[in-house]
């Protein structure tokens, strides 16, 4: 009896210990997918942002293009350009912008007092906190005086820490202002005692990049030696309009806004290029390259770095050239900003230039050497290799950038050379990474500290969190999808010998990666893209299904209407910097100009008749201009409704 | 014999591509490395089921002579090559989960109490840390009852794959 009890328990719970194995195995793997699927959505959601970024100065070279064959400049622009001297040009400013702007008594948002006290950065926070938005009189006063002690700042600015004065750098913020918010509650508002460094992109994205700017701003005018802004590729007027920033501004400030616009454009020139901590640890946004030329860097006139989609012109130009119609007898009304007149003084050098941009868009990666960032389509690719000569070149230990979202908030590569610090946690999505910050202080190692701003939702268990994740990611790759809907169906067919309908998830991956550019991981996000029969065929039409864009008018041909989405941040740029006078519109002349150069330039094979027809269409009331805004809207993705919410829809069969 | 052959080509070559595919996901300096840390949720991800031991082995034999924390592709491949080649480490089906469970609950009632999956959980098998405890908990109590209706755990688990 007593052997057969035992023997009995041991059987049980040797069967309770399998079970419990069973168990947790499936778990664990369970985990592990669920893990991987928001790595998948991740790397989508940085090879679309890449991608957009690589569009974005692509784009360069079409106003390069656009430059040299078509620009005309508006005479009075000019003379008012060479006329003015720099003091003048202040006063004009204050003339111009603040003075004009009264504060109505009805308004009851902060209030700041000139000159500014650390009392100005509470209210600030509690008006911001309260969801109240500053006045554009305040506004443009801030950013006014904002410009006029960055003036002062050298290139690069030299901190000194110590045990009493440790300094604390963030990352990106991109208009995150619950991040700030966190930032400040956890680590102390800025003061003598507290300083900090901002490391770029403050803006855009996010639904608070003018609230950021203003706290910003406010607390570096409140203690200049101790609150440092270092520029970032979105500090940059080209890049506010693709990415959002431009139109918070508009939004928010319907009568303002385009003063705000336009002294914001000169500010972000004299922000500085970086901050060195104690002589050894070199603190900027993107990155370096191998020709990298601190020397360069602290010398050049980094005001004359208006945006990424300026580069330089050649220095031999001959500039009465400049002023040549283009063949159709129509002259381009070209803003003064993209001109190329001017003598060469006025302008970088194109060594300088690249200098700059390699500070503001480089990445780490592992392998040694230097290479075109073909990512982001600027800067580049630098290696430990590179790192260490520059290093060493210029006596540095450390180099702290950041630029790219990790999902732990911090990254340290190059052997700890290299660290990456991002400061918008839930940046793609909620859930989707932390947010960190760094403190320094001379002779000890750099402390991390992560945070994410938790919303309701973020209390779901993980795997809600990364179902929200995986459905954003997925909803913007269809997106790019259907905007090469042509190319895709041709590339497809090419391979399908056999006229099936069908191809192997080899041959569809092959050109899913092919046609849109994006280096994913297909076979495994095939099943949310595409349908799959039961030999592992691909159905390539299926990859269509469920999304299609929305036709402005009913007469327009797909292919063009797939084309004007596929290209319409770029042609908002472009319109925008054709739009001199901010109005919205454009003529049609102007329109079918610009179309022609861009058709030409981006290889388009759309009939001009046909974008005539739509143009004329879209002349709503035939006064031969063209609201490009209400242009662009029009182009639009509809997703099919129970596509988003349920997450295991497949239509097989 | 030479359509067999090629087939199998075929076949490798596809399970090279998924494998990469897999592997880029989680190596962040594009250097063809990822963190030993990671290596558990790679093979995971490629549909592969082992237990703690077994990934414990299987890591000893893609590390370097001298360890250095991380685990570079070339030895990564062929490894996993054979795995999904030999069709090892199958997934837990359905029907044996649930049987897990039941075996887990003598009394038969359909569910388990919070208290006695964390024991077992816990206790048994290959336990789990306390994060993982945590993480099962959230998603598998029912905080009214504060127990686990395991049947309706698992079919939701499995919708959540598919």
């Amino acid at each position: 009896m007593g052997c057969s009890s035992s023997s009995t328990k041991t059987r049980r719970s040797e069967t309770s210990l399998r079970a419990a194995l069973i168990i947790q195995n499936w778990y664990r793997g369970y985990k592990a997918r669920l893990k991987a699927r928001q790595h998948y959505a991740l790397t989508i959601f940085q090879s679309i942002e890449y991608a957009d970024e690589q569009g974005q100065m692509q784009l360069s070279t079409f106003f390069s293009f656009m430059l040299e064959n078509y620009t005309h400049i508006h005479k009075e622009e000019l003379e008012l350009r060479n006329q003015s001297l720099e003091s003048q040009q202040d006063m004009r400013d204050r003339r111009d912008y603040v003075d004009l702007i009264d504060v109505p008594d009805s308004y009851n948002g902060p209030r700041l007092q000139f000159p500014l006290t650390c009392t100005d950065i509470d209210l600030l926070l509690e008006a911001f906190k309260e969801q109240q938005i500053l006045h554009a009189h305040y506004v443009l006063e801030v950013l006014f005086e904002t410009k006029k002690v960055l003036k002062q700042m050298p290139n690069f600015t030299h901190i000194q820490t110590s045990p009493s004065k440790e300094v604390t750098i963030c990352g990106d913020l991109h208009g995150k202002l619950d991040d700030l918010f966190l930032i400040f509650y956890k680590n102390g508002l800025p003061s003598e005692r507290n300083p900090y460094v901002f490391n770029g992109d403050f803006v855009d994205r996010g639904r608070n990049s003018i609230e950021i700017l203003m706290i910003l701003c406010v607390s570096f005018l409140v203690y200049p030696n101790d609150l440092h802004l270092n520029r970032g590729n979105h500090e940059d007027f080209m890049m506010n309009l693709r990415y959002g920033f431009t139109k918070e501004i508009l939004h928010k400030y319907k009568l303002h806004g385009k003063r705000i616009l336009q002294i914001l454009e000169e500010l972000y020139a004299w922000l500085p290029i970086g901050t060195i901590v104690d002589n050894e640890i070199l603190v900027i946004h993107g990155g370096i390259s191998e020709t990298t030329d601190l020397n360069l860097l602290h010398r050049v006139e980094r005001n004359k770095m208006k945006s990424v989609l300026i580069p330089p012109t050649e220095t031999n130009r001959d500039h009465d050239t400049d002023w040549k119609h283009n063949k159709v007898g129509v002259t381009f009304n070209a803003h003064g900003r993209i001109k190329t007149n001017g003598s060469p003084i006025e302008h970088l050098t194109k060594h300088e230039w690249e200098q700059i941009i390699d500070i503001l868009w480089s990445d780490p990666r592992g392998k040694n050497g230097c290479f075109p960032n073909t990512g982001r389509g600027g800067g580049c690719y630098f290696g430990p290799d590179v790192t260490s000569k520059i290093l060493n070149k210029y006596q540095l230990k450390m180099l702290i950038r950041s630029h790219e979202c990790k999902p732990e908030g911090y990254e340290i590569c190059h052997d700890g050379k290299v660290v990456t610090i991002f400061s918008a946690s839930n940046y793609y999505e909620e859930g989707s990474n932390r947010g960190a910050y760094i403190k320094l202080c001379s002779g000890t190692t750099p402390r991390f500290f992560q945070y994410q701003v938790t919303k309701a939702t973020c209390f779901q268990p993980l795997r809600q969190r990364v179902h929200t994740m995986e459905n954003s990611a997925i909803k913007i790759l269809r997106e790019r999808v259907i905007s090469r809907k042509s190319d895709l169906i041709r590339a497809f067919q090419l391979q399908d010998h056999r006229k099936s309908g069908k191809l192997s998830v080899s041959q569809w991956a092959f050109c899913m990666e092919n046609i849109l550019g994006l280096n994913l991981p297909w076979r495994s996000l095939s099943s949310n893209l595409v349908n799959i029969d039961q030999n592992g065929n691909v159905e390539y039409m299926s990859s269509f299904h469920n999304i299609h864009i929305e036709k402005p008018v009913q007469e327009a041909h797909s292919t063009l209407v797939e084309t004007l989405y596929r290209y319409r941040s770029d042609l908002e740029i472009i319109f925008n910097a054709i739009d001199t006078d901010h109005s919205g519109l454009i003529s049609m002349e102007e329109f079918r100009a610009m179309w022609k150069l861009f058709s030409s330039h981006y290889n388009v094979l759309i009939d001009d008749s046909q974008v005539n027809k739509l143009a004329n269409i879209m002349d709503l009331n035939k006064d031969g201009s063209i609201d490009f805004n209400e242009f662009l809207k029009a182009f639009y993705v509809v997703h099919r409704y129970e596509d988003l919410m349920k997450p295991d829809v497949t239509n097989l069969g | 014999m030479a359509d067999e052959k090629d087939r199998q080509e075929i076949i490798v070559a596809e399970f090279h591509k998924k494998i990469k595919e897999a592997f880029e996901v989680f190596d962040h300096e594009s250097n063809n490395t990822v963190d030993v840390r990671e290596i558990g949720t790679i093979i995971r991800s490629l549909g592969c089921c082992p237990t703690e031991g077994e990934l414990h082995d299987l890591i000893a034999e893609v590390e370097e002579e001298e360890p250095t924390g991380y685990i570079r592709f070339e030895k990564f491949l062929p490894v996993m090559t054979e795995i999904l080649l030999e069709r090892k480490y199958r997934p837990i089906p359905e029907d044996v989960l649930l049987r897990a469970f039941e075996v887990l609950d003598s009394a038969k009632r359909g569910f388990l109490t919070k208290d006695e999956l964390i024991k077992y959980m816990t206790e048994e098998g290959e336990p789990f840390s306390q994060e993982e405890m945590e993480e099962m908990l959230s998603a598998a109590i029912d905080p009214e009852s504060n127990s686990i209706n395991y049947k309706d755990y698992i079919t939701m688990m499995v919708i959540d794959e598919n």
